[in-house]
């Protein structure tokens, strides 16, 4: 069975509840109303700045966290309680802290073998290290490595272990939640180029969430711009670079810093005013309208919905 | 500074690195490099750093000393805890009270007609029985009290408290307050109540290891059981509920883990060590729980004797026989320090906050 799209997220919701009294509690919208697609050997990011949801959706997808409402089918199939045990051999995650990742108590055998012992994926000792030795060889890491701690590595060895635990299942999607942000730069082109390897030998699909919009223009296909729990746009990712048609969007590009002083003094920066409201109130209509300099009434009285402007192109904004 | 070693000669104003002042490595040096530390495990280097601690290693000693005493000592003394002595075959109702390495008249007679009588190490008793076979037989129990009862204490705390850790919201929220009521309860009081009670339902069953190991022993197995769980129980949980924030936890899950699983593997190992050594220095509480017991009546039956009711049996000569007390009263003492310091010692080595 293959559909168009390899995953497929409608209207998803997630809300948690917050104690505000004694007995009163109000929910906190991280994910209010998200949609998006992911094709087959896709790379789809997922930017927004701290706490607008982005790594919540990720582990929404996986049922990390029970959704509150809307739909996942992965491959045509509901993503649900019942599903979603065969569906981790097709789903995977990377995390975002190669420290806390990784058990301190085990080597990287088990930790790349745990994924086998779980599904039961091999027949005997012999050919669980074999192919635990062939996973630590696609992600670049020594045989005698196999033995040893997850202490005695560098964050950049520590996050292959991650990604090598995610592949053991053979996924077609890997959720990579901010892989790199953990890492220093020269490590981060390391590992980026690697899940670019990965993706051109073995076909997967990655939701890449991040919070560096150049990292994520590199590796994927198309961005979507993340704001208090809302996707405010999605494109191909050339086209979000060249034409960023949301407010935020625009603001979040003209912050990516220059590499070019003079052309770095002569470019306008774009600074929305004030601060994210909190998620627990969310102002009604527009999200992002307490800091947009394009706020008209029409923002204040309804939330504007993700409409295509061409090409594949969605922005939810009344001024697009 | 010369050219005679090869080295270009430094001009004095350059900061270039003085050449002249290193040199080579030796052979030994460079083999060094080659050879990588051999991973080691964590349980490894907390044993390193145990058998680092001179106090620990001395109070692993003195309890390995005392195992060997009691499982040893029964079968090379002839004399019988609840029997007693005979000399020849005839009863020695004299033989009451005798110091240590004394012996009765009828065994004076018997020595110098040729006859051989093992000395009496710590006399003997008001009942003219051997005291030290008496004080071997006491510290089998107190020590397999103290043994048993961290055990039980161990388990029930560690199924209670992972389950209430892990599965957390409403169910962690009853079992704890279950918690909380037990242990605002006056431990003692319901000691003393449950034993005598205890002591009756099962007075009726007397099966096989029930009526060797005496109803009394049953119920302060029970008591331990049923009491001292709770603190076990608090202490895992914590453990658990801060393990479990850990992305690895997560990681597992999002794999397939089931929880079973999350809690074997990823959970208790990494909390392994508080619980080692909580349950370390719970076995001197319990060792003094029972002597206690033993002491105001309540223990062990009467044949058979524990260190707190040789003690108890002591205070009433303690003028005319002060040895009967210092015996199994030294040999509390010395169980519960050196579980004390082992204790200590444990989380010394092992307690990642304490490392330098």
């Amino acid at each position: 069975m293959k559909t168009k799209n390899l995953l497929e997220v409608k209207n998803l919701k997630q809300y948690f509840p917050i104690k505000t009294g004694l007995f009163k509690t109000k929910p906190l919208k991280a994910v209010d109303d998200v949609s998006f697609t992911v094709g087959h050997g896709e790379t789809l990011g997922l930017v927004g700045e701290s706490g607008c949801g982005k790594t919540t959706v990720g582990r929404s997808l996986l049922h990390l966290y029970e959704p509150t409402g809307g739909e996942i089918l992965f491959n045509g199939c509901k993503v649900t309680k019942k599903t979603i045990g065969s569906l981790r051999r097709e789903m995977q995650m990377v995390f975002q802290d190669p420290y806390s990742s990784l058990n301190p108590r085990m080597t990287v055998e088990d930790i790349i073998g745990e994924p086998f012992d779980v599904h039961k994926l091999y027949s005997g000792r012999k050919e669980r290290r074999e192919k635990i030795l062939s996973l630590m060889e696609l992600v670049g890491l020594n045989a005698e490595h196999a033995t040893r701690y997850a202490h005695e590595f560098s964050g950049g060895q520590r996050q292959r272990i991650g990604i090598a635990r995610a592949l053991a299942v053979n996924p077609k999607f890997i959720v990579c939640d901010e892989p790199v942000s953990a890492l220093d730069v020269s490590i981060q082109a390391q590992i980026i180029n690697m899940f670019e390897d990965l993706q051109a030998k073995l076909g997967v699909a990655y939701l890449f969430i991040a919070h560096d919009l150049l990292v994520v223009h590199h590796i994927s296909n198309r961005i979507a711009v993340m704001y208090l729990g809302k996707i405010v746009e999605i494109s191909d990712s050339d086209a979000l670079k060249t034409n960023p048609m949301h407010p935020y969007t625009q603001s979040l590009l003209s912050a990516i810093p220059i590499p070019d002083p003079k052309t770095a003094r002569s470019r306008r920066r774009i600074v929305p005013e004030g601060d994210v409201p909190s998620p627990l109130n969310v102002p009604e209509g527009c999200a992002f309208q307490t800091r947009c300099r394009r706020v008209s009434q029409k923002c204040t009285q309804s939330c504007p919905p993700l409409c295509d402007k061409g090409n594949g192109h969605l922005v939810a904004c009344w001024h697009a | 500074m010369n050219n005679n070693n090869g080295f270009p000669k430094k001009h004095p104003l350059s900061v270039q690195l003085d050449l002249t002042k290193f040199e080579p490595l030796t052979e030994d040096e460079k083999r060094q490099q080659d050879i990588m530390s051999t991973p080691t495990t964590f349980f490894k280097d907390g044993m390193r750093k145990l058998f680092k601690n001179p106090l620990a290693v001395i109070s692993i000693i003195i309890l390995l000393l005392i195992a060997v005493t009691i499982i040893v000592a029964p079968v090379i003394v002839p004399y019988k805890y609840s029997e007693i002595i005979s000399v020849n075959g005839v009863r020695d109702k004299t033989a009451k009270n005798l110091a240590p390495f004394t012996y009765s008249e009828k065994e004076q007679a018997y020595r110098e007609a040729g006859g051989k009588v093992f000395p009496h190490i710590f006399g003997t008793d008001a009942m003219s029985r051997d005291y030290f076979i008496r004080v071997v037989y006491g510290t089998r129990v107190s020590l397999l009290v103290g043994l048993v009862a961290s055990a039980l204490v161990l388990v029930i705390g560690l199924i209670y408290g992972s389950i209430a850790g892990y599965v957390g919201g409403k169910t962690d929220l009853i079992m704890m307050r279950i918690v909380d009521i037990i242990y605002s309860l006056p431990d003692m009081l319901i000691i003393i109540l449950l034993s005598v009670v205890l002591d009756q339902v099962l007075g009726g069953l007397s099966i096989g290891i029930l009526s060797k190991l005496g109803t009394n022993l049953i119920s302060i197995f029970i008591v331990f059981g049923l009491l001292y769980w709770v603190g076990e129980a608090r202490l895992v949980r914590g453990q658990i509920l801060t393990i479990k924030k850990n992305e690895y936890v997560l990681a597992a899950r999002a794999i397939g883990a089931k929880p079973g699983r999350i809690i074997r593997k990823h959970i208790l190992p990494n909390c392994i060590s508080v619980i080692i050594i909580s349950t370390a220095l719970q076995i001197p509480s319990a060792i003094f729980t029972e002597s206690f017991l033993s002491f105001v009546g309540l223990g062990v039956q009467a044949p058979m004797p524990s260190l707190g009711s040789l003690a108890n049996a002591a205070r009433e000569g303690l003028q005319s026989f002060p040895f009967k007390l210092v015996f199994p009263a030294l040999i509390i003492c010395l169980i519960v320090l050196s579980f004390n310091l082992l204790g200590d010692g444990l989380r010394d080595a092992f307690d990642p906050k304490l490392r330098k």
